[in-house]
């Protein structure tokens, strides 16, 4: 990466990295309050109190620290999660929700489209939503068809919503805790698998801006945009391809509302080339959001047809093997960067 | 005796089929067989078995993530289960669901459900269908604890008093939504009197007891079929293992699985209450248990030699019925 890292640091996974920015932002802001489902655990048992730190344990030790006031283990119900996150927002708090699986959004949906993401357009600009939704998102787990979606272009439709997708640990921690000190509703969206990746995250708190794209590899043949873990796709396929003297220029638009166009007409002014790797379904997806700006903003700049490379029009199956051939691989990158190419 | 022998030995081999195969998957997890999120049901068989024994291949169940046991009471292929847990091409669902999407409609199981109080809303709407068509079936939804507390079931158990649904609502207590306690997420003193408020009738019932798990569901399912709405049921019982496989339960008092196991074990207390009465023999129950044990085996062995599912063409095959 090319993050440039002055002051002290270590090497957090994506896990610890969300953590301490959870951590730190409640330190310094008291109206910053995290429920949930099991994001403590142990509610109302006889064992251990922080028992799960959330499902992935990204959550883990907020709980004694803080304590059960503002590490909330609610029952489950969704509708009644970010409902009362919502609320609370509106009415002097911060409150980092948690969606164990953004799957999940199914059970709660009206309480995120039709009013936290309304009330500050709807109520004249008198309200402000101070909410995350943290949720975790992607196929890779062997979840099944419930629990892995990625349901991100569902969400990045819709107007007063912002919507946030780390790929890194570094990126993780600033772009949470912009997404704490924001006054919109923030989707903080984690690929599940992630979770144990590391990199070198500073250990003081810092906010990366929304809107601002990441360059983890920079080239001059063909752009590549890629999202959450598919980032991770993009760098392999683009050091492969490097190795056949084909460069690429990999661009990370780390929130994809807002959208960082700007990065991404400029890079396709330089190559004329674009590929676009996404994890979602291709129709209405980020990919075709993005290849339609580029249609309408870039026409000139375009040597190629744009290509997209995404998951088929079909829900996550379960069987390993299914799985595996369902999410966009390096191959099928590397496949897409030489079609374009013409090679 | 008031329960022939054929039934007595039909619940045993039904509740010890489940509890094998879930030891089983366990297992066969541990050594990397079966993948994802599994939820075992083991200790809970008696509501399971309870709740289904009466019931005919066109009635309804809707289960829970924690399904097994519901599927298996249910009359599915436990080997049509096994390969769908492995992911295999002949499983039941052809490997696209796995463990916590089974399906099996020619036995009147619409699925197991991944989502906490999904299943319930359905069964409502497969009461519904009966009603509307007058088939005289009816529908059980298997909910947790946890579920209880859903909008989507709450919303359900009104819907079915409205509309005088055929609809047996059991709600399985093991005293943990996930890793939170039942005491502490249920807002109420008794799950079953929150239930009668919707205006139902409404009953609790230890469910380690099969014999009063079946006796309720007995007058549950009756009160159904002959047209007279909704009955919920809260079946007080133990969950064996974590809320999912792997789960280190850390949430778990000092030797309470372990006292369960000992005191509260449905199969044990079925055991030692047949025997007592002179109703089966201990024999007759250990020469279920080879058999049950062999099954199993079977089912791993043909769920391990089954075929994975072929990516170019079943991948996107099934999204739709036509396109």
């Amino acid at each position: 990466m090319t993050n440039k890292i002055k002051g002290p640091s270590s090497i957090k996974t994506y896990r610890e990295a969300i953590n301490d920015a959870l951590r730190q932002e409640m330190r310094r802001d008291p109206r910053v309050i995290i429920l949930g489902e099991e994001v403590s655990g142990g509610a109302g048992c006889e064992g251990q109190d922080d028992a799960y730190g959330g499902v992935f344990g990204v959550t883990k030790g907020l709980m004694p620290e803080f304590g059960r006031e503002r590490v909330i283990d609610t029952p489950i119900s969704e509708s009644a999660i970010i409902g009362a996150a919502a609320g609370a927002a509106n009415n002097g708090l911060r409150p980092v929700a948690e969606l164990m699986f953004f799957d999940f959004i199914g059970v709660c949906f009206d309480q995120i489209f039709n009013q936290a993401a309304k009330f500050r357009y709807m109520f004249g600009g008198k309200s402000r939503t101070p909410m995350v939704i943290r949720g975790t998102v992607g196929a890779g787990w062997r979840a099944g068809a419930q629990h892995s979606s990625m349901l991100h272009p569902v969400v990045t439709h819709i107007p007063g919503l912002k919507v946030v997708m780390p790929s890194n640990a570094y990126d993780a921690k600033g772009l949470l805790i912009q997404a704490i000190r924001d006054d919109d509703p923030v989707l903080f969206l984690e690929h599940k698998i992630m979770y144990d990746l590391k990199c070198e995250v500073p250990d003081e708190a810092y906010a990366i801006p929304f809107g601002e794209a990441a360059f983890p590899r920079e080239g001059t043949d063909v752009t590549i945009v890629a999202i959450s873990n598919m980032v991770h796709r993009a760098i392999q396929a683009a050091d492969e391809l490097a190795k056949e003297g084909i460069s690429c220029d990999v661009i990370d638009p780390r929130t994809v509302s807002p959208l960082d166009e700007e990065s991404i007409l400029e890079s396709v002014e330089i190559t004329g080339r674009l590929v676009i790797v996404d994890e979602a379904h291709e129709r209405c997806s980020l990919a075709a959001d993005i290849s339609s700006i580029v249609a309408e903003k870039g026409f000139s700049s375009l040597r190629a047809p744009i290509r997209k490379v995404t998951a088929p029009h079909a829900p996550v199956p379960f069987s390993p093997v299914l799985e595996d051939a369902y999410v966009p691989s390096v191959e099928r990158i590397i496949r897409a960067v030489k079609d374009v190419l013409g090679a | 005796m008031p329960y022939d022998s054929a039934f007595l030995l039909r619940a045993y081999r039904t509740m010890k089929t489940i509890r094998i195969f879930e030891e089983r998957c366990i297992k066969e997890f541990e050594a990397g067989n079966v993948p994802g999120f599994v939820h075992a049901s083991n200790g809970q068989e008696s509501i399971a078995v309870a709740s289904c024994i009466d019931l005919s291949d066109t009635d309804i169940i809707g289960s829970t993530h924690r399904g097994h046991g519901h599927s298996i009471a249910k009359g599915c292929d436990v080997i049509g289960m096994m390969k769908e847990i492995m992911g295999k091409a002949t499983g039941l669902c052809k490997g696209k669901g796995g463990s916590m999407h089974i399906a099996d409609f020619d036995k009147g199981m619409i699925g197991a459900n991944a989502i906490v109080g999904g299943g319930q809303p359905l069964c409502n709407g497969a009461a519904l269908a009966s009603k509307t068509l007058g088939t005289k079936d009816i529908a059980m939804s298997f909910g947790g604890d946890g579920s209880a507390n859903q909008g989507t079931v709450l919303e359900s158990l009104n819907f079915a008093v409205v509309l005088k649904l055929p609809h047996v609502f059991m709600f399985e207590n093991n005293g943990y939504g996930e890793g939170t306690g039942a005491n502490y997420a249920l807002g109420c003193d008794s799950l079953a009197d929150r239930n009668r408020a919707f205006g139902m009738p409404s009953e609790y019932v230890d469910g380690t007891d099969f014999f009063a798990t079946y006796e309720v569901c007995k007058r549950a399912i009756a009160h159904a079929r002959d047209g007279k709405g909704p009955f919920a049921i809260e079946a007080e019982t133990v969950r064996f293992d974590g809320h999912f496989i792997g789960d280190p339960q850390l949430y778990r008092g000092k030797d309470e699985i372990k006292l369960a196991k000992k005191n509260r074990d449905c199969i044990k207390i079925f055991r030692d209450r047949v025997i007592k009465e002179g109703w089966l023999k201990a024999e007759e129950m250990d020469a279920i248990d080879t058999e049950v044990i062999a099954l199993i085996e079977t089912a791993v062995k043909e769920g391990l030699a089954a075929p994975n599912p072929d990516p170019e063409t079943d991948l996107m095959a099934d999204v739709y019925c036509s396109y």
